[in-house]
């Protein structure tokens, strides 16, 4: 098979150099939130933790089988994900708070990786999903991005873009597949 | 899942056609795409200089593929993750069944991969008494309906939701007559995470793959592919060897211009990236042939191989939106599908070259430049030279080419033409007349061009001589 691919394959052709196309937003967080509302997300603006704790409180309200995976927002959960080894186990998770490497204004998407990820099925399984991100990791585009980001640090990483969707029953937009039915996106803004 | 029909494209196009109403529904829910991918389009400033960006990547690629897939391959394996090579359709799917045996699985989830659909795995695995679930919601209506996949990413656009609200009812047991598409949906929700949580192997396709890293990426907006391979033992990816890219910056490339140019979304909504199986799991990825390597060593078709399966040239395409994708008769429909498939097999697929207006629109919605109505054109060419011509079509051409080959022929031929359109037009104009079944026939002319131009300028015609073209002056 390698043989014949190397027998039939043309000439080389040089890769390109110039394959990065930046744009400027006059605001990066203005037109994150902008997308990702627009591909059914939320975006909250906050100060601190503290103002992250009063709004999941507020917005979700008092509701069990909650997990987080930052030690802020800790006292919030009742479920511990360091005891969890089976990911089967996650299957009852109403709500996962999780940080974020950075955002992404162009599309709304954010960087996870198993430093954020106990569980590579944490963002998918549990019902309601929530990402925390700070104001000052945001890029204009997904060049940007991979120029920040090591793909391979660990061995498991995804843009998530807002909550699970389809549109496969006659083109309406329908938000909640398999995955999360909700994302909220907390943004840590520069002080 | 039922056998694709076999009905050449335009007969099956004409079944299709029937219904005139549901036409015109298929037709304008895939304009409705095709205008979301133009709005996202027009989002991105150097959109063309993206398209350009990507179609060079790509033509790097196809020229360095001998390497880039062993570099792949050595650093792949490097990360934990098995590598197997499947020369065609059946060592794919006899690879699949052996790591299944070797992990004594008899049940497997699947997300979205077009390529299991060209080596009918699914087929194959039930034979072997394996259950296949297909994951992802418009591959499970069609599956439930025993259909294969009628668009590449839109799998059952060619059903209402009061077909997919039928088909729950019989086999999800939702409410009779239910059409709400968050109720269907949220009933396919219920019963796939049930599936999610007790299956042992799942196997997704692969957007990307890239040689750098030896790891690839996975796409999908319902999560799918995620749910299926994270709670899984096995993970098993099946890949196209074109699906391979140098470096993953060149992924900011191909994630900026794929969802906008399918779907009209910004990017989809999970772009998973896997580089080495969790604790505990295996990670397998099985590098396809099945008659690539020969499209790559045909000049006019190699780039085909350049596709990212956005869909954008289906979406767009006047055949495809008025003909359906079951008229295609291959895994891959529409416009790149027909460029694909007379490949694999050139007696099967040499009508799926003609399906086409060849009015250039597929190649320029196409995000990676892939030149596709010229290689529709192209294959035509080399399917009538090969004999793969459809009989009546071969022989009219036949018939023509001696007709314009002696001009005494033609002249008879024109006067008989002329005098049937003006004593007997009923002989040309009816039903047997392919030509006039959407045609109105000319009005015949009184004299041909010759008779006139000899009447009015006295000039001597000896057509049986050849005569050298005249200077003007």
């Amino acid at each position: 098979m390698l043989a014949s691919i190397r027998a039939n394959q043309p000439d080389l052709m040089p890769l390109p150099n110039t394959f990065q196309f930046g744009v400027n937003y006059p605001d990066l967080l203005t037109t994150f939130a902008e997308i990702l509302t627009g591909i059914g997300g939320q975006v909250i603006e906050v100060a601190d933790y503290e103002a992250i704790a009063d709004h999941v409180r507020a917005y979700y309200g008092v509701t069990d089988n909650w997990a987080t995976t930052l030690p802020e927002l800790a006292h919030l959960a009742d479920v511990d994900l360091t005891t969890i080894t089976d990911p089967h186990d996650l299957a009852r998770l109403n709500l996962a708070i999780i940080g974020g490497e950075l955002g992404v204004a162009e599309n709304g998407a954010i960087w996870v990786d198993e430093r954020h990820l106990p569980h590579r099925a944490l963002p998918m399984i549990t019902q309601y999903l929530a990402i925390v991100i700070r104001q000052s990791t945001l890029v204009a585009t997904m060049h940007d991005a991979y120029d920040r980001l090591t793909v391979n640090a660990t061995g498991f990483g995804t843009f998530v873009a807002g909550p699970s969707k389809t549109a496969d029953i006659e083109q309406s937009l329908v938000i909640g597949a398999h995955g999360a039915r909700g994302l909220t996106v907390y943004v840590l803004t520069d002080s | 899942m039922t056998a694709l029909t076999k009905l050449p494209h335009a007969k099956a196009a004409t079944v299709f056609n029937r219904d005139e109403p549901r036409v015109d529904w298929h037709d304008e829910t895939l304009w409705f795409v095709r205008t979301k991918r133009d709005r996202a389009a027009a989002t991105v400033p150097q959109w063309e200089d993206l398209r350009e960006a990507a179609s060079q990547i790509k033509n790097h690629v196809l020229s360095n593929m001998h390497d880039l897939l062993v570099q792949f391959e050595q650093n792949a394996i490097a990360n934990g993750i098995t590598v197997h090579w499947a020369a065609d359709a059946a060592e794919h799917n006899a690879t699949v069944h052996r790591i299944l045996q070797d992990n004594s699985i008899r049940q497997m989830v699947k997300s979205k991969s077009m390529l299991t659909e060209e080596c009918h795995l699914n087929d194959y695995l039930a034979e072997q008494g394996i259950e296949v679930i297909d994951s992802d919601l418009g591959e499970r209506i069609v599956q439930f309906r025993g259909e294969p996949p009628s668009h590449i990413v839109l799998p059952a656009i060619h059903l209402t939701r009061a077909d997919v609200g039928e088909t729950f009812h019989k086999h999800l047991g939702t409410d009779a007559g239910a059409t709400d598409p968050q109720y269907l949906t949220e009933a396919a929700r219920q019963h796939l995470r049930d599936t999610f949580l007790t299956r042992k192997a799942a196997l997704t396709g692969v957007n990307f793959a890239i040689a750098e890293t030896g790891g690839f990426v996975v796409c999908t907006n319902e999560g799918n592919a995620d749910m299926g391979v994270h709670l899984a033992d096995v993970h098993i990816a099946s890949m196209g060897f074109e699906k391979i890219i140098p470096r993953p910056e060149h992924l900011g490339v191909f994630l900026r211009l794929l969802a906008r140019s399918a779907t009209g979304q910004p990017i989809t909504t999970f772009s998973s990236h896997f580089h080495r199986p969790r604790n505990g799991q295996q990670m397998h990825v099985i590098i396809v042939d099945n008659g690539r390597s020969r499209q790559l060593g045909r000049p006019d078709f190699r780039n085909s191989l350049k596709c990212i399966r956005c869909a954008a040239c289906l979406n767009t395409c006047p055949v495809y939106r008025r003909s359906g994708g079951f008229s295609y008769h291959s895994a891959i429909s529409g416009p790149i599908g027909s460029i694909l498939a007379p490949n694999l097999d050139m007696k099967q697929n040499a009508d799926l070259p003609f399906a086409s207006t060849l009015c250039g629109s597929c190649t320029n919605v196409c995000p990676v430049k892939i030149d596709i109505h010229e290689q529709l054109y192209k294959w035509r060419q080399v399917l009538m030279q090969e004999g793969y011509g459809p009989p009546a079509k071969t022989a009219a051409m036949q018939a023509m080419a001696s007709v314009l080959a002696s001009p005494k022929l033609y002249r008879l031929a024109g006067r008989a033409g002329r005098g049937v359109l003006r004593f007997a037009p009923v002989l040309a104009d009816n039903r047997l007349n392919p030509w006039a079944i959407h045609r109105e026939m000319p009005a015949p002319p009184t004299q041909s061009f010759r008779d006139w131009y000899v009447d009015n300028e006295q000039l001597p015609i000896n057509s049986e001589e050849k005569t050298e073209p005249q200077q003007s002056h």
